[in-house]
């Protein structure tokens, strides 16, 4: 069976870039855990539990404004491919898609509403997720999105929740609102200038964490971050919302702080490591998936700061997406070895930039001022 | 090594507790393992949890031979498992280990009366007591965060007054 036309296109509106501050901050992300009363949670749940939760959801599916119309991607009724995609997008998590090349759990689904960036993991470790992924800072908008669906479910639904410590989930850390914000930073000045450590000292102080590219346990790969609200419980979803809000807006300011830094102190280091990234991500013939996200790191900063001009944020997005492995195999048709995907990956990156009209600076104009003025 | 129990059986399960700070081992056969309601299957991978369970004060443990809780009624989940896996097995075990739950989410969030949306049962019958005992509970909270004890008290008897007659 193959991906159906919804799944193609879907998770990606993130990348155009539309969103405020969307140079440094790539997505915003909140998900929201609901399950079901009278089942066991996922991973206790047994055959006619993850049934009955996947035909309620499908059930009311009509009766649900954002969800009339969706679709329902039963991860068991997808090829390897098509399951890995939506991993690679953030519509599926490892657990939802197998892990280690084991088939899905039965009744494990992913709803993609068919004209909002909303969809449910369906039988996770909670039988519901609801998520949405929108480019840039946008914090609000995501909850509102997120409010709305769940409020029309809830009344359809007949979730799982305690006068005391709200909506029950099957990991205590997860309890109380269940909802989960977190916004993906691109940090590269902070950790140049070795003041990140301090930074991500101060988020575990005010009650965040964070983590790398890939979600829980993943390492940081080309300077990009998440931070997330740690504590579910205790504060309102507006409060816990607006708290992450507030210090990520703070982080955007340090980084540009030490941007200034590093142009004011070290600017044609700083420049030749940007035009060097660049160099080897035009015209590099086989790049691995970190080596890229690190170049990536260095050519997104040149652009940001305006040293590299006529690049988008939405190319270098798009690069982002559409270079990894499973999205590479379905461009090609076909699986590839690690030395095609590899070959695959620096031929879509050229093309993208080369698509692009960068304006190389004049040789011999060493000096900041000069190649900015030589670029335009 | 035979089974510390039944003395007969080869023994090949050996279980590790900390009781009061103590670290006890048992060597027993699989069939008095499960007879002391032991899961001998192969257990899915530790969580983080797991971790932040295991270093659970005194008062969050079960004394197993004082007072064991019983497993939760709905999908048969024991608490020592709970502790193993970091995850609970149903809506209900909320309920069934309420008191021990309490105390571990007061120490993962800080606290444990949930401020965030309110949610009205589909029945209607049933959400219109809740939204008056869920604004009760939340004032009840509020006076005792304030210190208004004498407000609280009052709270309090209007809640049992307004709480559904089990």
């Amino acid at each position: 069976m193959s991906e159906t036309p919804s799944v193609r296109d879907f998770g990606l509106s993130w990348l155009d870039a539309s969103g405020k501050f969307a140079d440094i901050v790539l997505s915003t992300r909140v998900r929201l855990a609901r399950n079901l009363q009278g089942h066991a949670f996922g991973p206790r749940a047994r055959l006619n539990d993850r049934t009955a939760v996947l035909e309620q959801v499908r059930g009311v599916r009509s009766r649900v404004d954002v969800l009339e119309g969706s679709e329902i991607q039963e991860l068991r009724e997808l090829d390897m491919r098509p399951r890995r995609i939506l991993l690679e997008r953030r519509l599926a998590s490892r657990d939802l898609v197998g892990k280690n090349g084991s088939p899905p759990a039965p009744g494990t689904a992913v709803v993609l509403a068919p004209d909002q960036p909303i969809s449910i993991m369906v039988n996770e470790e909670d039988h519901l997720r609801l998520q949405t992924l929108l480019s840039g800072l946008r914090l609000r908008e995501a909850w509102n999105l997120l409010d709305s669906l769940d409020d029309e479910l809830g009344r359809e639904l007949p979730y799982a929740y305690h006068h005391e410590f709200g909506f029950l989930t099957s990991c205590p850390t997860n309890v109380g609102t269940g909802l989960r914000a977190s916004v993906l930073m691109h940090l590269p000045a902070l950790v140049l200038t070795k003041e990140i450590g301090k930074v991500l000292q101060g988020l575990s102080q005010v009650g965040l964490t964070f983590r790398g590219l890939d979600g829980e346990g993943s390492e940081v790969v080309g300077n990009f971050f998440q931070l997330s609200n740690q504590t579910t419980l205790g504060k309102s979803e507006e409060d816990l919302v607006d708290h992450l809000d507030r210090i990520v807006r703070q982080v955007i300011q340090y980084e540009t702080n030490a941007r200034q830094v590093l142009l004011r102190d070290a600017a044609s280091v700083t420049e030749d490591k940007i035009w060097r990234a660049y160099g080897l991500l035009r015209y590099a013939r086989m790049l691995t998936f970190d080596e890229l996200m690190n170049l990536l790191s260095g050519v997104r900063l040149g652009a940001s700061l305006k040293l590299i001009l006529g690049l988008c944020v939405y190319s270098l997005n798009k690069i982002m997406n559409f270079s990894q492995p499973a999205h590479l195999e379905e461009a090609a048709g076909r699986d590839l070895s690690p030395a095609e995907s590899d070959a695959h990956r620096a031929a879509l990156v050229r093309r993208i930039l080369s698509d692009e009209g960068v304006v190389t600076p004049d040789e011999g104009s060493s000096d900041e001022n000069g190649s900015r003025a030589a670029s335009r | 090594m035979s089974c510390q129990n039944c003395e007969s059986e080869g023994a090949v399960i050996h279980l590790t507790q900390i009781v009061d700070d103590q670290m006890k081992t048992l060597h027993l056969c699989e069939r008095c393992a499960a007879e002391k309601g032991l899961e001998t299957s192969a257990l899915p991978e530790n969580f983080p949890l797991t971790d932040f369970l295991a270093k659970m004060g005194p008062e969050d443990r079960v004394p197993a031979e004082h007072a064991p809780t019983p497993p939760c009624s709905f999908c048969g989940l024991e608490f020592s498992h709970f502790k193993e896996l970091g995850r609970l097995g149903c809506p209900h075990c909320w309920s069934t280990f309420e008191v021990q739950l309490r105390g571990l989410v007061r120490r993962i969030h800080g606290g444990s009366q949930h401020l965030g949306k309110v949610y009205l049962s589909p029945d209607p019958s049933v959400s219109e007591r809740e939204k008056q005992l869920e604004t009760l509970r939340r004032k009840l909270h509020r006076a005792v965060e304030l210190e208004e004890f004498e407000r609280a008290a009052e709270l309090r008897d209007e809640i049992h007054a307004t709480e559904p007659v089990v």
